[in-house]
């Protein structure tokens, strides 16, 4: 409604819905690490096996490359509070550059496994143990479901970054980019639980 | 009633925005339209639903095949749940009437965020309009019934995936819902009123935005993983692919259960509000109901195994699950004494929604009940998916939270639309309702202990009478949905015009004009006392 007075969306309120939205983020994760539960629970050597095929390296790199982004989107927090725009723009630059080097590695660990002829439905996994099948199910969909989350983080992310640029964020209201810095370290987070019980459970 | 002249003020259905005409409702962000704009599809849906449901009971009017073959049969139970469930009575109370009272009733101008309930609406009408199509799109109407058990639902060849993504998407839409509520009544009360200073409808809205955060995440990941296993083949329920079938019925009943409370809750919360209303006295242990609400919200979590008896779940998981449900129970029971502890020496006005509210204690007692037996391990053994169930689902699902909305509707229709129906054609509709109801539903639970399945289009000759009564059931039903819904529209378009107070009622919706303004408040109210505070008691 135009003449509606300004409806201001304070600070505390912006935070607790994002709060609220991350809850079920967290849930709508924890329904598929449930599932990994289970299916590890009654298959824990063929899931040993099938990790064995996952890079640990490229793992390891990915989970140092989301932390690092982690931080700067928060230093670009602490920047625009201090009114250094021009810092703060720059530090999302270098979180949207290292999400994409995580993307990057994402698509060459798959492809890669595409070419091990792995991948849903494939004859090479058809005729995989039971539980290796599962593994690598829930693999592909998790690490899928997570990049896409990845992609939506960077959107919020541009939009945060055109926040500043046009003048809506500001030391003032940082309440986009800090909604922004919260879904970001949530993708984080959910990465630091993937890293470990996909890769290094052997 | 007296007849009052007509408002003068500029009502929120008449505020002139940017825009005119259907664009100002599809684009309004007042919660007072979107409230009315859920009651429009939920409407629409229910009625579409209702009469699916009439064709079933039509079929069944006879053994073997009467007016459809088997597979029609089929696709139509399944439409009906997932139109009833879904579209209908999840969003339900805490859409229409969440929207529309919640605000006001705390004594706010809107909900926190109101572009976000806009967009709610939206996804709600995306994932309904997803959900008809899946009847009428590709490989003809799913059939797996509104619980999709795997594996059937993963092998099947109708349009099952069509019918996830729509289940998905009002999932999504019941999220924004239930987030937006929560900040709301955390942040936006107004001064003075403290939480347990809260009517009580806003408190039951309040257990149920939890549960719909909290719950339906769960049911999405499900069904997308549903929606994996039919496209990318990705093994996780169905054991040609390597899954477990058993998994998926936890994890769909770890939301469905709650899912009941989605629904049932709310309901509760309106008749919360009509008995202190026309006994014109204080609720009878306000601080019960209010905490009730949330046991119920937090125990309800930890029941879903009923449904799994039969499944082959261990004895101590079994006991342990039958043993909560039965739980889950005390405080659904502490609520039904609280209202008739509230309606115990009032000045009783036994006025339509009152007639309603007190029709809901019957049937959601009935259905409460019953529900003990189907929560006991030895009787649900006996009883399971025969229309013991179906019966028992109905009374809770329809006699409890489809008679509270029309005891709400009844309730606040003067509020909402600042005119009146004819009291004396609504009470008929709901007398045709309240005996089809029984009538249609009551023959089920018998037929059910004797050994009728569920979900079956043919039966055996035996089970005739039974049907037969139970279609009747069905047209008066009807006859009193068609009777109620044309005196409610006549309402809307000729009706006497109402006073601010038609109910003498005390919470805050009342205390401003019928319909409200675009603002809801001229100033924001101070609450100095609790809710619920009568003539009588203010003079004491
Ligand atoms: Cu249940």
């Amino acid at each position: 409604m135009s003449d509606h007075e300004e409806h201001v969306i304070d600070r505390e309120s912006g935070t607790m819905g994002m709060w609220l939205f991350l809850f079920t983020e967290l849930f709508l994760f924890g329904g598929l690490f449930l599932v990994y539960a289970v299916f590890r629970y009654m298959h824990p050597a063929e899931f040993h096996e099938a990790g064995l095929e996952l890079d640990t390296f490229v793992g390891t790199l990915n989970t140092v490359v989301l932390l690092i982004s982690s931080m700067t989107v928060a230093m670009s927090i602490t920047a625009v509070q201090k009114k250094n725009n021009a810092l703060a723009l720059g530090l999302l630059a270098i979180t949207t550059i290292l999400a994409l080097v995580f993307m990057v590695n994402k698509y060459f660990e798959w492809t890669h496994k595409f070419h091990l002829v792995i991948y849903p439905g494939s004859p090479v996994l058809e005729n995989m143990e039971r539980g290796e099948l599962l593994f690598y199910g829930l693999y592909f969909i998790m690490t899928g479901l997570h990049a896409l989350h990845v992609i939506i983080g960077l959107i919020v992310l541009f939009f945060a970054g055109y926040g500043i640029m046009k003048g809506t964020v500001t030391s003032e209201r940082t309440l986009l980019l800090e909604n922004a810095g919260l879904y970001w370290h949530l993708v984080d987070l959910i990465w630091i639980f993937l890293f470990p019980l996909m890769y290094l459970i052997t | 009633m007296t007849q009052s002249e007509k408002y003068t003020h500029v009502s929120y259905r008449e505020h002139q925005g940017k825009y005119k005409g259907i664009m100002a409702w599809l684009t309004t962000t007042d919660h007072k339209r979107i409230g009315l704009m859920y009651l429009f599809g939920i409407a629409v849906f229910f009625c579409v639903a209702a009469v699916l449901g009439l064709l079933m009971r039509i079929e069944k009017i006879a053994p073997g095949e009467t007016i459809m073959d088997a597979a029609t049969y089929n696709g139509i139970f399944t439409l009906h749940g997932v139109i009833m469930i879904f579209i209908v009575v999840i969003p339900g109370i805490a859409a229409v009437f969440g929207n529309f009272c919640l605000p006001i009733m705390i004594g706010a101008k809107d909900v926190m965020f109101p572009k976000l309930n806009l967009l709610s609406w939206y996804i709600y009408v995306i994932g309904a309009i997803l959900g008809v199509l899946s009847q009428f799109m590709g490989d003809g109407p799913p059939d797996t019934g509104w619980t999709f058990y795997v594996p059937y639902s993963a092998e099947a060849n109708s349009n099952v995936v069509i019918a996830l993504t729509a289940a998905f998407v009002l999932g999504f839409s019941s999220i924004l819902t239930g987030l937006n509520f929560i900040v709301t009544i955390h942040r936006m009360r107004a001064p003075g009123m403290t939480f347990f200073k809260m009517p009580l409808f806003p408190w039951s809205l309040y257990a149920t935005a939890w549960i719909q955060v909290l719950a339906t995440p769960i049911v999405g990941i499900t069904l997308l993983m549903v929606i994996a296993e039919r496209t990318l083949h990705i093994g996780f329920f169905d054991p040609a692919l390597g899954g477990d079938p058993l998994l998926y019925q936890h994890l769909f009943w770890i939301y469905s259960h709650p899912a009941v409370y989605v629904m049932i809750l709310p309901a509760m919360g309106v008749v919360s509000e009509i008995f202190p209303t026309f006994s014109q006295k204080p609720v009878f242990g306000y601080t019960a109901i209010a905490i009730s609400s949330l046991a119920i919200a937090v125990v309800g979590y930890f029941v879903w195994g009923h449904h799994m008896y039969t499944s082959g779940i261990s004895y101590y998981s079994r006991w342990f699950f039958s043993f909560l449900t039965f739980i889950v129970a005390v405080p659904s029971a502490i609520k039904v004494f609280n209202w008739i502890s509230t309606m115990y020496g009032g000045s009783i006005e036994l006025r339509t929604p009152l007639l309603y509210a007190i029709s809901f204690i019957f049937l959601f007692l009935i259905g409460g009940f019953t529900g003990l037996t189907l929560g006991a391990l030895a009787t649900n053994v006996h009883v399971h998916d025969t229309t013991f169930v179906v019966a028992h689902f109905h009374y809770i699902i329809f006699g409890g939270m489809g008679f509270a909305f029309f005891a709400a509707m009844h309730y606040w229709f003067p509020k909402m639309y600042g005119r009146m129906y004819n009291e004396k054609v609504a009470n008929l509709a709901w007398g045709f309702l309240f005996v089809g109801f029984n009538v249609l539903y009551f023959p089920l639970f018998i037929i059910g202990l004797q050994g009728m399945p569920r979900r079956y289009f043919d039966y055996l000759p035996k089970f005739q009478t039974g049907h037969v009564i139970s279609t009747i059931g069905a047209f008066i039903l009807i006859t009193g949905l068609i009777i109620m819904i044309a005196n409610l529209i006549r309402g809307v378009r000729k009706g006497a015009y109402a006073s601010a107070n038609p109910w003498k009622g005390v919470t805050l919706e009342w205390q401003i004009e019928s319909p409200p303004t675009l603002l809801n408040f001229d100033k924001v109210p101070e609450i100095k006392h609790p809710p619920y505070l009568f003539k009588k008691e203010t003079e004491a």
